[in-house]
């Protein structure tokens, strides 16, 4: 296991003083994180998307990804609904809705999970919730199982299929390295208008919900991305239901590690009992076996005790006649000898003559 | 650090591999006491 | 197999002519595979990531691998000493099995030579695959060290073989925690993904499901490739193995009726604490009951049929057919009822190519049985040694 010795001591050392040092809110029974404090996030506004894709070409240029076959201003590429690629981490799409004057759009790209399903499910803790809110991926140690992208509910990760030996995940990384300069995403830079607002995540909230406060009639009363799956990072709001828009309303708001929570706090009890109980079977088994042998042996000793003595008996009135008629046979014997080796030397004379 | 851990998937990270570890021990554990159980047995 | 049919007549047998031919295929597409990646060997998407490299070779092989441990219980652990003679195939097979899954497995993953990762450079504990990795690793081993009295019997070394038979119960419980953990587990990687699995196969009870099933697959795998291979090595077998063969499909076909009894129960209990009733009208639904119906109700039925009037017919052809109900029953988890709302077009069909694998795969598994039971004690006792 990778967690290196003195990591471990650490972790046994960090147990103990949290043991006594822990406030009494942290050490009651039950758990609850709020996430780190004032992550970074994103606001996206589809009734002020126009579907122009520069959050595309930013996203394209700042992450030094391959330049796409149609360019980017070229909007008939909204035709076809699109998704997430090796070389693009971000798509807008078109969608038709009824009773609404213009086309609406949305932009996808990872949404920086609270509590991401990626990281949850990745075996080598290739993903990283950052501090920043940004969840990072670190293609070192991928073994490229992808099971990341089983995981994600809203589809994101994609993978480098083309690639023989080192394929690897390709996701949005809310341009971490640049929001760490103090830089804004390349998508939310490009924008030419509100339709991506970059901030804390708790102000993104409070902003979308004095948008929907203020014109109740232009917006669902939803912030997507508030409670969906725990709660992201980035979060959306719509003047139609947002399962018009592509995104899926029945995703439910129990996050990645919950759902898996219940499997995995499964295993030590199995590995703490199993032994038990299957020791207990076997040695029931083997004292059952014993007793069933023991009961045998018994049963057969005094059977052979009984013949035993039975037979002591016989064996000694046999004995005696057989002395008895030993003796008899040994006179008989002796006689018949004799009258047998006078017969024969007189047969073998005869022969001799002849 | 006395925030201990600020998501739940930390958390797990770090339980889960103290649990791992235990799991180990448990094993050997198990057959330590088991042999120490029956070293007196008469079969 | 060319081996055995040279013997017996100079030319080569259909049979070897099939087997080369895959075995050429399979080299080929092996080739394909590390030189052109995933993309041109499969029709795995972004969408899905796993196809049937993973809904077969791993979750159907590991399944049906499971005679090893089940087989070894019943001996070892509750004492039924009448199935001795079917553990050493058994655990042969199970070894075979897993084997073949982790060799499967490079195909699958982007850097095979990075798969013990997880354990020697960072862990994920919170991940269910890094205790599937685990336990298979793990159990690869138990079941390595279990097999060897065969070979070291074979080869004459017996020191070294009685130091293993020593250690059989102990093995033997390990073998089975570590069993039940991966088993259950395989099914516990898809309680992450409960907007991708269609409603009527998820379930919070879904590990325990990959852990029943598995202990039928494993008994019917037992009674099935008993019947094959005592059709083509009876040669091979000796008086106690050909004896004990018909308490072995009795007791067994008994066992897996009973639980797929208890199977097809669960089922329904999950069917109910989800609400999913209203499901079970709609396509998906009929396809469900054709799983609960034809491939749980149905086997469990026969099985029972087959076991009170002592058909031993009977209960092998319903091996068969349970064998191939958690076949589709793992199929219907990974990739049928998987991403069931895509539309049609974005859905995922096999490319030739990997099936070509999963036969090559299968086709390397039966030539390494049929070696190994050729040479080793493997379907007899060794003069030498007697029963442990
Ligand atoms: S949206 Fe998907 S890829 Fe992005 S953090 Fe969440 S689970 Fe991970
Ligand atoms: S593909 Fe890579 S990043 Fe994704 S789960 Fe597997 S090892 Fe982790």
């Amino acid at each position: 296991m990778s967690i290196s010795r003195r990591k471990f001591l650490g972790w046994i050392g960090a147990a103990g003083m949290s043991a006594t040092l822990a406030k009494p809110a942290r050490a009651a029974g039950a758990k609850h994180f709020e996430g780190y404090p004032d992550t970074d996030g994103v606001l996206f506004d589809a009734v002020k998307c126009i579907g122009c894709r520069r959050c595309e070409a930013g996203c394209n240029k700042v992450n030094d990804l391959p330049e796409p076959e149609q360019p980017f201003d070229d909007l008939t590429v909204l035709e076809k609904t699109r998704r997430t690629h090796a070389d693009t981490y971000t798509v807008v799409n078109k969608y038709e809705v009824a009773r609404q004057k213009s086309p609406l759009y949305r932009k996808i790209q990872c949404n920086h999970c609270l509590e991401p399903a990626c990281a949850s499910a990745c075996f080598v803790r290739a993903f990283t919730k950052t501090e920043t809110g940004a969840v990072v991926y670190d293609a070192s140690v991928c073994v490229g199982c992808r099971y990341c992208m089983i995981a994600c509910p809203f589809e994101i990760p994609t993978y480098e299929y083309d690639k023989a030996l080192t394929p690897r995940i390709m996701k949005c990384t809310m341009c971490y390295p640049r929001i760490k300069e103090g830089l804004l995403p390349g998508c939310v830079e490009a924008c030419p208008t509100e339709a991506l607002t970059f901030g804390k995540r708790k102000d993104l909230i409070k902003i979308a919900r004095e948008r929907i406060y203020r014109h109740p009639d232009r917006y669902e009363d939803h912030i997507y991305g508030e409670h969906e799956m725990g709660g992201t990072n980035w979060l959306y709001l719509s003047p139609v239901p947002f399962s018009r828009l592509g995104m899926r309303e029945d995703l439910g708001t129990t996050s990645a590690p919950e759902l898996t929570a219940g499997a995995l706090g499964a295993v030590p009890m199995v590995v703490g009992l199993w032994p038990v109980l299957l020791t207990g079977i076997y040695a029931m088994n083997k004292r059952k076996e014993k007793i069933a042998r023991q009961e045998q042996e018994a049963a057969v000793s005094s059977a052979v005790s009984e013949t035993e003595a039975r037979a002591r008996d016989n064996l000694d009135k046999a004995m005696e006649k057989a002395r008895a008629d030993k003796e008899k046979s040994v006179e008989t014997a002796v006689k018949k000898a004799l009258e047998e080796a006078a017969r024969e030397a007189e047969t073998k004379d005869s022969e001799e003559e002849s | 650090m006395e925030s201990d851990f600020y998501t739940l998937h930390d958390f797990m990270v770090y339980t889960k591999g103290v649990v791992y570890y235990l799991i180990i021990a448990i094993l050997i554990g198990f057959l330590g006491f088991w042999s120490f159980l029956t070293a007196r047995d008469d079969d | 197999m060319s081996h055995d049919a040279a013997h017996s007549k100079p030319v080569m047998s259909p049979m070897t002519v099939i087997a080369g031919i895959i075995l050429i295929v399979g080299l080929f597409v092996t080739v394909r595979r590390f030189t052109g990646g995933l993309a041109a060997t499969t029709n795995l998407s972004d969408y899905t990531p796993w196809g049937l490299w993973i809904g077969f070779d791993l979750l159907v092989g590991v399944a049906l691998a499971a005679g090893g441990f089940v087989t070894s219980a019943a001996v070892y652990i509750f004492g039924m000493k009448k199935f001795h003679s079917a553990v050493r195939p058994a655990i042969l097979t199970g070894f075979l099995g897993y084997a073949l899954v982790v060799f499967a497995l490079h195909y699958d993953v982007g850097r095979p030579w990075r798969l013990p990762y997880p354990f020697l450079v960072q862990s994920g504990t919170t991940s269910i695959l890094f205790e599937v990795g685990a336990c298979v690793a793990l159990y690869l081993t138990v079941l390595l060290i279990e097999f060897t009295p065969a070979p070291l019997e074979w080869l004459g070394f017996k020191k070294a073989r009685n130091i293993v038979v020593k250690l059989t119960l102990a093995l033997t419980i390990l073998g089975v925690i570590l069993s039940t953990l991966h088993q259950s587990s395989l099914g516990a990687l898809f309680l992450i993904a409960p907007s991708k699995l269609h409603p009527l196969w998820y379930s919070g009870y879904i590990p325990i499901y990959f852990f029943v099933s598995a202990i039928i697959a494993g008994l019917s795998m037992v009674i099935f490739e008993g019947s094959l291979t005592h059709k083509h090595f009876a040669d091979k077998m000796d008086e106690a193995h050909l004896k004990e063969k018909e308490d072995v499909v009795l007791g067994f076909g008994k066992a897996a009726s009973f639980v797929l009894a208890g199977y097809f129960v669960i089922k329904i209990i999950g069917l109910a604490v989800d609400n999913e009733w209203r499901y079970l009208a709609t396509g998906y639904g009929a396809w469900y009951l054709v799983e609960l119906l034809g491939f749980i109700a149905l086997p469990c039925f026969l099985y029972a049929v087959g076991v009170r009037e002592k058909n031993l017919n009977l209960i092998q052809w319903t091996s068969g057919l349970a064998v191939l109900g958690i076949v589709v029953n793992r199929l219907n988890i990974s990739l049928i009822a998987f991403n069931y709302h895509l539309p049609a077009d974005e859905r995922y069909f096999p490319h030739w190519m990997e099936f070509a694998i999963s036969i090559f795969i299968v086709t390397l598994g039966v030539l390494v049985f049929r070696f190994v039971v050729t040479r080793m004690p493997v379907l007899y006792e060794h003069p030498d040694y007697e029963a442990h």
